[in-house]
């Protein structure tokens, strides 16, 4: 079991510098290998391809930050609801961030990103209360099926009213439609700066959690039993999803399925024990990220396709794949 | 194993949802034996046994383990003491048979320290004494019903508690693993003098294997002795509402309890 | 009839003559208020053939069409609405959310933004692309035996990728194209035109006559798949053939006037609601979704402080009675 779990976070050390280096080597501009090395090693040199790495490592790290907040917050909202399909996407806390966003922008003409990704969080973290406040009614406790309805259900809601307080506002209008589609593309280093707090927030609440939330995944009652206060591991578990994914989507856009897709693959090598989880979710989700997007900046030459669309793609198929594998009775 | 400590309730209501389901309830549970709670569906026995575990809220009355209120202990310190089984318990994806039983440490892991050697050793010994060295590193969801129930009861032993609370740890099983686990049970009692307190479905079950018998009807408790004490046609007809006649086990020598329904239907 | 019977028919009786009656009414609203107001006596009379200056334009041409887009769309999404819930036997399982509608509109937004499409190429592409994407969900639910509960997880993923793809189309659109783009997202029925609403006629009674005509298997699919089966219903059979239905109503009502989102959420559980669970909710569901289109595009266009197509009423309106519905359905552990 341990060798699994040493071997596991070789590889991903590996992927993770792996997507580093392929973010920094490929895109709308093939830059041959040694200007990328001689970028790497003698920063000072000043060529136009060495100012093109230097432009591609502010997105990297920015996508390298997201990507592993977004992969943290999928295991411990995973773990927290004992549910499989949970991801932001899924439930709907995407809108709820978009939501807040969105009335910041139009009524109260926030549109910096150190204000508004306050409001992100709010949006995000009352969404997710919601969200599961109404999954959990009822004598069968929440169920993936009961969460994942909540999600959708509370994601057309809030959705109308975003389209009610955008539509009259043709520049937020404007603004929102490229907000919307999840890109790094447009980080800058105060976007990262502003990310790294959060980022390290979170996942440090969610290390200190672990031991927790792996009581807490053999069921409240067990969990109770065994010494845990359910309650408020749920409540602090959830704040640490909330602040990592929140944060990550007022400053990217809404990405989805990574959180779904990255706790599942990680399973399959390393089991479900989440001391270990966290940190390789953290490099799973980086790498996942990054390759997502040096795909589409591929696909999409010479302009490029932005990493949400791709990770909708990739993701939608994992979470299907995730569904046909469940069985049927624990839905 | 330290002293046995004695639990007992006095005065107790306790509900869930803001019902009451148990009114008024004095009764001490036997340390040192096994006690089985019966009575017919909704009378309350799931209820009792969540309201000692602390998992149902207690609206007047007390609950005390040794000489403290329940309410007064920690939760960590209160599961040192005090171990239980639910019905049904989540099976997390992918997990081993000796990580799970790991888990039953938990209180008494120190924050943010790792496993100490005398977790270890306990989670040996829960193996060893519910014989599951074969399976210890094989995935719990690939395992049967019987096999993953030891698993279960082999993480509350981890968890080295006076007393084990068990909800129904037989309902869904068959019925060679039901005697299997109830078997295993006895002897944990008897050999580590575990206080057992479980709910059971099947009465003629209980009356083999318990030393006392709670029996209850509509959240009161209407008797408690030993089985061969007070298991007769009167408290059949009051718990279960149903006519009985009562032999004595071939086997066991315990009570066995034949439900009488309407013969001459099957006499053509 | 026992006296209960009795009155529970009596209630759904009443219930179809009042959403009927409304539905007329609202029409008829509908034909009556625009720029220019005219009366019901006026609007008789254009209809019967006479010529009246700008009234026979302003009605036949402009409203006429929009009233029988809103009509027959509003059955069609209220009926799609109905079969999706009853087969997957999860009242808040629609096509909105399953991402039957969603791929409609993906194929439909792709085809005007980026393909530079128009005229029938439009609804032919997103009638199909429903199909196939609907016929993926099904197959992929049905491996290893049909589960509802797969169905609908499914539908969900394939919605958000869906979504996704939408979000790209839109963030391609050229910014003069973006606000028209986004109002028939929402369902406006402002560009509705008489070729399609008169297509979305012919689908939404056709289907109305297809669906009624296996009411009565449907109302067994309520007890489950076993009861369902055991009674001769023939599920094989059934599931394919009112889920290819529903998706057809949904496919052409979507190309006719957008998306308008809610209302096959709404219209099921609001019909069963007012007619109660004695008889097939088929009709009642069907009326309960015509009001509702036709009332959110009247409120849209004149009761707002701006201008919104129906779509973002009936999302307004319904998403606080959805998640009423949602609490209250999953207290009674109502879904699957």
């Amino acid at each position: 079991m341990r060798k699994r779990v040493w071997i596991s976070s070789i590889v991903l050390i590996l992927l993770a510098l792996a997507a580093v280096f392929l973010s920094l080597w490929f895109g709308a501009r093939i830059i041959p290998f040694r200007d990328v090395w001689s970028a790497v090693i003698h920063p000072q040199l000043d060529s136009y391809n060495t100012r093109v790495v230097h432009a591609r490592t502010v997105r990297t790290l920015f996508g390298f930050l997201a990507g592993a907040a977004l992969g943290v917050s999928g295991t411990v909202m995973q773990s927290v609801t004992r549910n499989p399909v949970a991801d932001p996407s899924i439930l709907g806390v995407n809108t709820g961030a978009a939501l807040a966003v969105v009335i910041g922008l139009v009524f109260f003409n926030i549109a910096r990103p150190e204000q508004y990704i306050w409001l992100a969080l709010a949006g995000a973290g009352l969404t997710s209360a919601l969200v599961y406040g109404i999954a959990s009614v009822g004598a069968s406790g929440i169920t993936p099926i009961k969460l994942a309805l909540s999600g959708a259900t509370v994601s057309v809601a809030l959705g109308s009213l975003l389209t009610t307080v955008l539509l009259p506002d043709t520049d937020a209008m404007n603004s929102y439609r490229f907000w919307q589609i999840g890109s790094i593309g447009a980080a800058t280093r105060e976007h990262m700066l502003l990310l790294l707090p959060f980022f390290i927030t979170g996942l440090v609440l969610a290390l200190l959690l672990a031991d927790h939330l792996n009581v807490v995944t053999l069921g409240d009652e067990m969990a109770s039993s065994l010494g845990v206060n359910v309650r408020i591991v749920r409540l602090l578990a959830s704040a640490a999803g909330v602040i990592l994914c929140g944060a990550t989507t007022a400053l990217a856009g809404p990405i989805g399925f990574v959180g779904l897709m990255v706790p599942h693959l990680l399973r399959m090598m390393t089991g479900s024990d989440v001391r270990v989880m966290l940190p390789l979710s953290a490099l799973g989700g980086a790498s996942l990220l990054l390759i997502a997007d040096v795909i589409g900046r591929v696909i999409g030459r010479p302009g490029e396709t932005e990493v949400g669309v791709i990770t909708a793609l990739l993701g939608a198929p994992v979470f299907i794949y995730v569904i046909q594998k469940a069985k049927v009775r624990s839905l | 194993m330290s002293e046995n400590m004695v639990m007992s309730a006095r005065n107790l209501a306790s509900g869930y949802d803001g019902r009451i389901i148990i009114p008024d309830m004095t009764m001490t549970i036997p340390a040192g034996k096994i006690s089985v709670l019966i009575g017919a569906n909704g009378c309350g026995k799931s209820t009792l046994l969540k309201a000692f575990c602390r998992l149902n809220r207690v609206y007047a009355g007390t609950i005390t383990l040794g000489d403290r209120d329940i309410r007064d202990y920690g939760p960590k310190e209160y599961a040192r003491s005090v171990g239980m089984l639910p019905q049904s318990p989540a099976v997390p994806e992918g997990i081993s048979v000796r990580e799970l039983v790991t888990r039953g440490r938990f209180p008494y892991r120190q924050p943010l320290k790792g496993l100490a050697a005398a977790d270890y050793q306990a989670v040996d010994r829960a193996i060893a004494v519910m014989g599951i060295e074969a399976i210890a590193d094989r995935n719990v969801d690939e395992l049967s019903g019987g096999q993953r129930q030891r698993v279960w009861i082999a993480l509350s032993l981890a968890q080295e508690t006076d007393i084990l609370f068990l909800d129904e740890p037989t309902t869904f099983l068959d019925i060679s693993y039901q005697i299997e686990i109830l078997e295993l049970l006895v002897r944990l009692n008897r050999e580590n003098r575990t206080t057992i307190v479980m709910v059971l479905h099947d009465i003629n079950l209980a009356a083999r294997y318990a030393d006392y018998l709670f029996a209850m009807k509509q959240g009161q408790l209407i008797r408690e002795e030993k089985p061969a004490d007070i298991i007769d046609e009167a408290l059949i007809r009051e718990v279960y509402g149903m006519e009985s006649r009562i032999i004595t086990d071939p086997v066991y020598g315990t009570p066995n309890v034949i439900p009488v329904g309407n013969p001459s239907l099957l006499r053509e | 009839m026992s006296p209960d019977a009795a009155r529970r028919r009596r209630r759904w009786n009443t219930a179809v003559i009042v959403t009927a009656v409304l539905t007329v009414l609202l029409a008829g609203a509908m034909l009556c208020c625009g720029n220019t107001f005219y009366g019901p006596a006026v609007v008789f009379r254009v209809l019967r053939g006479e010529m009246i200056s700008s009234a026979s334009y302003a009605i036949l041409q402009l409203r006429l069409p929009r009233m029988l887009g809103a009509v027959f769309s509003g059955m069609a999404f209220g009926m799609a609405g109905f079969v999706f819930q009853t087969v997957l036997r999860n009242p808040l399982a629609s096509p909105d959310v399953i991402g039957i509608s969603t791929s409609t509109s993906a194929a439909a937004v792709f085809c005007i933004s980026v393909l530079g499409l128009q005229g029938i190429v439009v609804p032919a592409v997103s009638v199909v692309t429903g199909l196939c994407v609907s016929l993926i969900i099904y197959l992929l639910a049905a491996r290893n035996g049909f589960s509802h509960a797969r169905m609908i997880l499914i539908g969900i993923g394939v919605q958000a990728m869906l979504g996704a793809v939408i979000s790209w189309v839109l963030s391609r659109t050229s910014e003069y194209d973006v606000a028209n783009t986004m109002r028939w997202m929402n369902g406006s029925l402002t560009n509705a035109r008489m070729q399609e609403s008169l297509t979305v006629m012919a689908v939404a009674v056709l289907g109305a006559v297809f669906l009624f005509s296996r009411r009565e298997a449907m109302r067994l699919i309520e007890l489950g798949d076993a009861y369902a089966e055991t009674l001769g219903g023939n599920i094989r059979r059934l599931y394919p053939q009112v889920i290819a239905a529903a998706v057809l109503l949904v496919a052409f009502a979507t190309a006719a006037v957008g998306p308008v989102s809610s209302v096959s959420f709404l219209a099921g559980p609001i019909a069963s609601r007012i007619s109660g669970r004695s008889r097939s909710t088929l009709i009642p569901s069907a009326l309960a979704g015509a009001v509702l289109v036709l009332a959110a595009d009247l409120i849209g266009q004149f009761l707002m402080p701006a201008r919104y197509p129906a779509g973002v009423i009936t999302g307004l309106l319904g998403g606080p009675y959805l998640l009423y519905l949602l609490v209250t359905i999953n207290r009674k552990g109502e879904t699957a």
